[in-house]
């Protein structure tokens, strides 16, 4: 993973009024950085890199001392990881769901209508596709309503893209490669995984582009 | 012209509560005298001596043994209260005069000083008040000279009245128990408009409610509601009240509400054009409450890492938005964690694993790195230590897997 060294308070505008920088090079360069006011969609199968974009939007967000709010449907973050990430714990409001995308949807909409926050992360990724199929268009238009106007980023991690036209930004993410320590016990290794490529699709707004960047310990 | 009370029996709380009876301006000089500025009296009682006349009655009448004094100035009237028995009315300009009997040990000097005194045979007022000033000043000091001040007559010092501890609170009585919500908060909505009157009436904000519900089984009911700054919105309260109660109901039909609310000074917030963007802290009260009514009591917080090397050590704290040193952004490869653990069954074959199987997980190992081994917490109860694989599997995602005491178990997937 490739952190851009961007200026604390850095805001760009490219496409949108105005965006924040997810903190990864490659594609701050794609995409120009998360829309404000705005619904983001991020999705791809396991182990595909949506969480190491995730949790680098936050570690952005939290580092210029947005509160962010992180909504976990699956109960799947791991504060350990985002603290090596950058991510500053102390601004980050954690809400878990224990599985239930539905009080996710709910949580979401209470953050966002609540106002304040720099970034609001709702993670379906852990959430079955099928589960994640049944939320009506309706509650993604409420969503995007409820974020427009505000400085806020509406982040939504996914399996699959659910959002349609609610989402200004889609980025479809699957893992090119894995790199593994050629032996266990070798010195210069610090884990077993030693990182992964990830390629990124821009598949909204058009036209499509691509970006890759690569996701290490 | 000021009016002093010594008590030779009975408690400070009945005194006290006498010389309030005649003035709000009181002055509890020792746990057995109180003073009070008695301006104004005459219009009520008459002469000076009415007044120290009507005191004394009314201290016989609570039950006190008590002598009165009355004099131009605080200090003079204290002393004489406290030397003469019975009603004591001191004329202005002869303080001296009358005062000059007292022992000096009514002024409270110093142990050495006392003994000083003693030495140079002073030993009432008038011995005191004899000597000349800048003599005493010169051996004694400035506290010889406020004791020479005192034994004249002519002390200055003002009354310094007591302050009422201000008390915030409401109170309904119920004409029938209220076993819903909504008409509970009919009247909780009444009563914080009344303690929110009274606290902007005197320049004030609360930071905590606290609900006591006395209950038809007898019984009594409290909730306390705490504020990280101070506030004053009767709808932001009355919603988090609402909420809290819904959460937590009390256990009976109620029959009386009191509510209290605990005085702070206001929040003074400046706003700025480059403030990084942060919930108002009112507003973030409110969600933080709809979120825990939503998702549950301990599963909304910010999350803090422990001083431990265990994997997945951390405890939620109850708000975000502590300041703390930035730290440096740096590039990892994260993990999903998978909660509660789960246990899996794995194959092994010539010390790899081969196929891994657990709710959710299931596949053939296509890659594989380990065992990267770790331990901890071996000097406490409660150690730990276990053996990691990383995996790759068949289904395309990527597992971290451990052996711990010869079970498995799939503790997240790398994202």
């Amino acid at each position: 993973m490739a952190a851009v060294a961007l200026g604390r308070d850095f805001v760009f505008k490219v496409g949108f009024a105005e965006v924040c920088p997810t903190g990864l090079a490659e594609v701050d360069a794609l995409a120009g950085g998360l829309p404000q006011g705005c619904l983001t969609e991020v999705y791809g199968p396991a182990s595909s890199g949506r969480t190491s974009l995730m949790l680098a939007a936050l570690a952005q967000s939290t580092g210029r001392e947005n509160v962010c709010a992180l909504v976990d449907a699956s109960d799947a973050f791991d504060p350990a990881s985002a603290a090596a990430a950058g991510v500053r714990l102390e601004r980050l409001l954690w809400v878990r769901c224990g599985g239930n995308a539905e009080h996710a949807l709910k949580a979401a909409d209470l953050l966002v209508e609540g106002g304040g926050f720099g970034l609001v992360v709702m993670d379906l990724a852990g959430t079955p596709a099928v589960t994640a199929r049944r939320i009506s268009m309706t509650s993604w238009f409420r969503l995007r309503r409820a974020v427009e106007h505000t400085p806020t980023v509406l982040l939504v991690v996914e399996q699959q893209p659910h959002a349609k036209t609610c989402a200004s930004l889609t980025l479809e993410m699957r893992r090119e490669r894995a790199a593994w320590s050629s032996a266990p016990d070798a010195p210069s290794c610090s884990r077993l995984l030693r990182g992964i490529r990830v390629h990124v699709d821009r598949r909204k707004p058009v036209p499509a582009a691509a970006a890759s960047f690569e996701s290490r310990w | 012209m000021f009016a002093a009370i010594h008590a030779t029996s009975g408690d400070s709380e009945r005194l006290l509560r006498l010389a309030q009876e005649f003035s709000p301006l009181v002055e509890q000089t020792a746990a057995d005298t109180v003073a009070l500025d008695a301006d104004g009296l005459e219009r009520i009682h008459g002469m000076p001596q009415q007044i120290a006349a009507a005191l004394a009655r009314r201290a016989v009448e609570r039950g006190l043994e008590a002598s009165v004094a009355i004099a131009a100035n605080l200090d003079t009237a204290v002393d004489a209260a406290r030397g003469f028995a019975g009603v004591s009315v001191i004329p202005y300009g002869d303080e001296a005069k009358y005062l000059g009997s007292l022992p000096l040990t009514l002024l409270g000097p110093t142990p050495e000083m006392q003994e000083t005194l003693e030495r140079w045979g002073i030993r009432r007022f008038r011995d005191l008040a004899a000597l000349p000033e800048l003599g005493l000043a010169e051996r004694l000091g400035p506290e010889g000279l406020r004791l020479h001040k005192l034994a004249r007559g002519a002390g200055d010092r003002p009354l310094v009245p007591m302050r009422e501890p201000l008390h915030f609170e409401e109170e309904a009585e119920l004409e029938y128990p209220v076993e819903l919500l909504e008409p509970l908060l009919f009247v909780l909505a009444r009563l914080l408009n009344g303690l929110r009157a009274r606290l902007v009436s005197h320049g004030l904000a609360t930071n905590a409610l606290r609900l006591r519900l006395k209950l038809e089984n007898r019984s009594e009911y409290t909730r306390t509601l705490r504020f990280p700054v101070p506030m004053l919105d009767t709808k932001a309260f009355l919603k988090l009240l609402d909420l809290d109660l819904g959460a937590h109901p009390p256990p009976a039909p109620i029959v009386k509400v009191c509510l209290e609310a605990e005085p702070a000074k206001p929040r003074a917030a400046q706003t700025g054009l480059f403030i990084p963007l942060a919930p108002e802290p009112e507003k973030l009260e409110l969600t933080l409450a709809r979120l825990r009514g939503l998702v549950g009591e301990g599963n909304v917080g910010s999350p803090e890492l422990l001083d431990t090397h265990r994997p997945g050590a951390f405890q939620m704290l109850a708000r975000p938005l502590a300041a703390s040193p930035c730290r440096r952004v740096t590039a990892s490869l994260l993990m999903r964690a998978i909660r509660p653990l789960r246990a899996a069954r794995v194959q092994m074959a010539s010390g790899q694993p081969v196929h891994v199987q657990a709710e959710g997980v299931r596949g053939h190992v296509t890659a594989a790195a380990g065992p990267w081994r770790t331990s901890g917490d071996w000097w406490t109860a409660d150690p730990w230590a276990r053996d990691e694989w990383d995996v790759a599997l068949s289904d395309g995602a990527l597992y971290r897997i451990y052996s711990e005491q010869g079970r498995w178990f799939v503790e997240g997937s790398y994202d």
